[in-house]
C-alpha cells in the first residue's frame, strides 16, 4: 500500500515520516552572498553546460569534504552527480543486468531498493544488528547463493547512521566486510550521505579508505550537509569502471547543474560549510535526544529502538507482533506520521518496525509527535487484547 | 452567454485522497474541454466559505471515502442550496456503510454474501471475540474481513484459518470502527456502472470484469490503481441470461439504496453462475484505471461524454 504520503504533507500533521534536513537553519545572508557572487563573477558559466564529470573546482571541494572523514580521493576519479540518488542509479545501470543479485542491509534505504527493482535486480537482505551487517551472516548468504550457482554483483551499504536503522557499522566489521568483498570480488557500493553528521563517538574510516584493491564505489551527497534542493552529489569510483559510469551519465543528463555546482563551490571553498555542519550537528543532536527521551516515556514495555550517534533516523520495533501498518491510519487521524517498517525490505520483513525521523521537526514537535504515537500504540494494544491476541 | 460554473471537489483527508485527486483533476480537464468554467477545490476547512463566495451553478463531487462519499459534503451542499452530482444524502449514508447496505439488500431479497458485523466497542466492552468461533462455523472458511466504510479495498483480508482472524480484524479496525466478516464467495469480479435514477430513467453501462494478475489474491488496492496489474474485459463475456440477471440485481441494488445520478455496483458471479452483490459506490473512481470510464467507453461514450452525462443527471435530478 502507498504510504499515504500526500495525507502527511498537511501542516497540522507532525511528520516523523520524511527524511528532510532542516534547511531553515541555512543562513540567509550566506545564501544571498553566494548568489550575488555567482551573478557578478560567473553569470555566463552558471548558465552554461558543465563537464559531464563536474567542474574541477567542485571535484577539488569534494576531495576536501572527503578528507574530513579520512578518505583520500583522486579528483580524476570523482564524478559530480545530480544528487546521491543519481549516483545509485548510474552504478546500478552500469553493473546490473536483469536477474543479477544485489546484497543490501536489513533494513535498507528504499530509494536504492526502488532503483534496484527498476533494473530488475534480485535483492537479498543480509541480516544486520546494532553494529551493522553481520559478517557471519554475510558469509552464509554468499555460500547459499553459491550453491544456487549465483554470485552477487554488488553489496550496498550505508555505513554511518544508516537510513532507516540509524545503525553504524563498527570498525572491526568494516575491515571484515571489505576483506570478504575483496575475496569474493563483490563490489561494495558505500553510500555515505550522513557521515559528517556525527554527534558523538569516534569518527570511523570509510570502507573506501580501508579498501586496498579498488573494490569500493563511494557515493557522497551535499543534500544533508548543504541542501537537497541543489541536487548535488558525487561518486568516487575505481579507475577501471569510472569511464563506464561517465558514459552512463552522459546519456542521462550530460552534466549536473552548473549553477548549483557553483553554489557548492562558493560554500565549501570559503570554509563556511564547516560552521554550518557544526550547527546542524548541534541542532540534530538535541532533536535526537528529545526523540530518545520521548520514546523511553511513551513506548510500551518490550519495544526496542536504535540509538544513533548521528544522522536522521531512529528505528523502532514494537513488541507482541504488532504490525505498524495497522497503526498508520489511526496515527494520521491523530496528526502524526511515520514510515512502516516493511517499506525498507523487498521481502515483507520489518512489519513490527517503523522509521522515525528527528532531523526535520524541533524538539517540541518531536515530543508531541511521539506522545501521539504512544497513544495510538496503547489503544491498539488494548484493541488487540479485546480481539484475543495473547 | 455566461459559462456555467462548476466546482470540482476532490482530495480531502480520507486514505483515498490520491485516487480522489486523480479523479478530480481528470474531471476538471474534461469539463474545461466542454466549455464549462471550472474551479477545482482540494477540500479543507475553507470549503464552505469558498462555496458561499463563489456560488457555483453546480458542484461536482469527486471526494472518495469519509467526508465525500458518506453524505457529509452532500448535506452541506443541501444547506447551501447548491446543486451537486451523484447520490443524495440518504443514499450516500446507506452506501458508505457496507453493513447497512447489506441489511437493506437482505430485506429486499437481493443476494449478498452472508455476514456478521461488529463495532470496535463490541470487542472492547462486550467480549465479542467469544462469538468468533460460532461465526466461523456459520460462515465457513475462508472468510473475508473488511472495514464497513472504506473504499479502494483498503483494510480487506481474506482469512484462510481461524488463527488469522484477530490480525485481520485489527487491520480492518484500523480503517474503521465497524467491521464485517463475510462469507467468501469465489468467482468472477464484475462491476455494473449505472446512470440515472430519481426522475430519470435508469441506464446500465456494459459490465466490466476485473481479472487481477496472478500475484494479487483479489482485486486489491495495487491491482486497482497500478496500470497493468489487472486485465479488464469489457463488456464481460457472459451468457445472455446471466448478464440479464447481473444487470437486474445491480439495478435493484441501486433502487433499493435510493441512488440517483450515477453509481457502481460490485458483484461476484459465483461458480454456479449466481450473482452476489458486495457493495455500491456512489462516487466511483474516474481515474485512468477505473472501471466506470471503461464501461462508458464500451458504450461508445468518451470520458468527456461520461462527465457531461454526470453533470446533466445532476441538473435534471434537482430541477425535477
Amino acid at each position: 500500500m502507498r504510504d499515504l504520503m500526500s495525507l502527511t504533507a498537511r501542516p497540522e500533521v507532525i511528520s516523523l515520516a520524511g527524511g528532510l534536513p532542516a534547511t531553515d537553519k541555512f543562513p540567509r545572508e550566506v545564501f544571498e552572498r553566494i548568489n550575488a557572487c555567482i551573478a557578478s563573477n560567473g553569470c555566463a558559466a552558471a548558465l552554461q553546460y558543465a563537464p559531464t564529470e563536474g567542474f574541477d573546482t567542485v571535484k577539488q571541494d569534494i576531495v576536501t569534504v572527503m578528507s574530513e572523514e579520512g578518505s583520500r580521493a583522486d579528483p580524476d576519479h570523482i564524478m559530480v552527480t545530480t544528487g546521491g540518488q543519481q549516483a545509485i542509479d548510474l552504478v546500478t545501470k552500469t553493473f546490473i543486468d536483469p536477474g543479477d543479485v544485489i546484497l543490501a542491509e536489513s533494513p535498507a534505504y528504499p530509494g536504492a531498493l526502488t532503483t534496484f527493482m527498476t533494473y530488475q535486480a534480485r535483492v537479498v537482505h543480509v541480516p544486520t544488528d546494532d553494529c551493522g551487517i553481520v559478517p557471519d551472516r554475510l558469509e552464509r548468504v554468499l555460500s547459499e547463493l553459491k550453491t544456487e550457482g549465483r554470485r552477487p554483483k554488488l553489496l550496498y551499504v550505508v555505513p554511518n547512521f544508516s537510513n532507516p536503522s540509524g545503525v553504524t557499522v563498527s570498525l572491526e566489521r568494516r575491515k571484515v566486510i571489505v576483506d570478504i568483498a575483496a575475496r569474493e570480488r563483490l563490489l561494495i557500493v558505500e553510500d555515505n550521505p550522513y557521515g559528517l553528521l556525527r554527534f558523538e563517538g569516534e569518527l570511523l574510516p570509510t570502507l573506501f579508505s580501508l579498501d586496498t584493491v579498488e573494490n569500493v564505489v563511494y557515493l557522497g551527497s551535499f543534500s544533508k550537509i548543504v541542501s537537497p534542493g541543489i541536487r548535488t552529489g558525487w561518486l568516487a569510483a575505481p579507475s577501471a569502471i569510472y569511464q563506464k559510469i561517465v558514459l552512463g551519465k552522459q546519456a542521462v543528463d550530460l552534466c549536473s547543474s552548473s549553477l548549483t555546482q557553483m553554489f557548492v563551490h562558493e560554500f565549501v571553498h570559503s570554509g563556511d560549510w564547516k560552521e554550518y555542519v557544526a550547527d546542524l550537528r548541534a541542532t540534530y543532536a538535541a532533536r535526537r535526544d528529545a526523540m530518545l527521551e520521548a520514546l523511553a516515556e511513551e513506548l510500551p514495555q518490550g519495544s526496542t529502538w536504535t540509538r544513533p550517534e548521528g544522522g536522521f533516523f531512529v528505528w523502532v520495533t514494537l513488541p507482541h507482533g504488532i504490525h505498524t501498518g495497522d497503526l498508520l491510519v489511526k496515527a494520521i487521524e491523530r496528526n502524526v506520521a511515520f514510515v512502516r517498517g516493511d517499506a525498507f525490505f523487498v521481502d515483507g520483513q520489518g512489519t513490527a518496525s517503523m522509521r522515525l525521523n528527528f532531523s526535520y521537526n524541533d524538539e517540541e514537535r518531536i515530543r508531541e509527535g511521539v506522545r501521539r504515537l504512544g497513544e495510538v500504540i496503547r489503544e491498539h494494544l488494548e484493541l488487540r487484547r479485546s480481539l484475543g491476541f495473547s | 452567454m455566461r459559462q456555467t460554473h462548476v466546482c470540482v471537489l476532490y482530495g480531502g483527508r480520507s486514505v483515498e485522497r490520491d485516487v480522489s485527486v486523480a479523479t478530480g483533476h481528470r474531471v476538471a480537464r474534461a469539463l474545461q474541454a466542454r466549455g464549462y468554467e471550472v474551479t477545482g477545490i482540494d477540500v479543507d476547512e475553507t470549503l464552505v466559505r469558498r462555496l458561499k463566495e463563489m456560488r457555483p451553478d453546480l458542484v461536482f463531487i469527486a471526494v472518495h471515502g469519509r467526508g465525500g462519499e458518506d453524505g457529509t459534503i452532500q448535506e452541506l451542499l443541501e444547506i447551501l442550496g447548491l446543486k451537486y452530482t451523484g447520490a443524495g444524502v440518504l443514499a450516500s449514508l446507506r452506501a458508505i456503510d457496507k453493513v447497512l447496505t447489506k441489511r437493506i439488500l437482505q430485506a429486499e431479497g437481493i443476494p449478498t454474501p452472508p455476514f456478521q458485523a461488529f463495532s470496535e466497542a463490541a470487542f472492547h466492552d462486550l467480549g465479542a471475540k467469544d462469538t468468533l468461533e460460532m461465526i466461523v462455523e456459520e460462515l465457513g472458511l475462508p472468510l473475508v474481513v473488511k472495514p464497513a466504510a472504506q473504499g479502494s479495498a483498503f483494510g480487506i483480508s481474506i482469512v484462510p484459518g481461524f488463527e488469522g482472524l484477530p490480525k485481520a480484524l485489527a487491520t480492518a479496525l484500523s480503517f474503521d470502527g465497524k467491521v464485517l466478516l463475510e462469507k467468501y464467495v469465489s468467482g468472477r469480479e464484475l462491476a455494473v456502472s449505472i446512470m440515472g435514477g430519481g426522475k430519470r430513467e435508469i441506464e446500465t453501462l456494459p459490465i466490466v470484469e476485473a481479472v487481477p494478475r496472478s500475484e494479487h489474491p483479489f482485486y486489491d488496492f495495487d491491482s486497482r490503481y497500478v496500470l497493468g496489474e489487472t486485465d479488464f474485459i469489457v463488456p464481460a463475456e457472459l451468457d445472455p441470461e446471466v448478464e440479464t440477471e447481473v444487470l437486474q440485481v445491480a439495478r435493484n441494488t441501486y433502487l433499493a439504496l435510493g441512488c440517483s445520478g450515477f453509481g457502481r455496483v460490485d458483484v461476484i458471479l459465483d461458480d454456479a453462475g449466481h450473482p452476489w452483490v458486495l457493495e455500491l459506490n456512489t462516487i466511483p473512481g474516474l481515474t485512468e484505471s477505473s472501471l466506470m470510464p471503461l464501461a462508458a467507453e464500451a458504450a461508445g461514450l468518451s470520458f468527456e461524454d461520461l462527465v457531461q452525462a454526470m453533470v446533466d443527471s445532476a441538473v435534471v435530478a434537482d430541477s425535477a
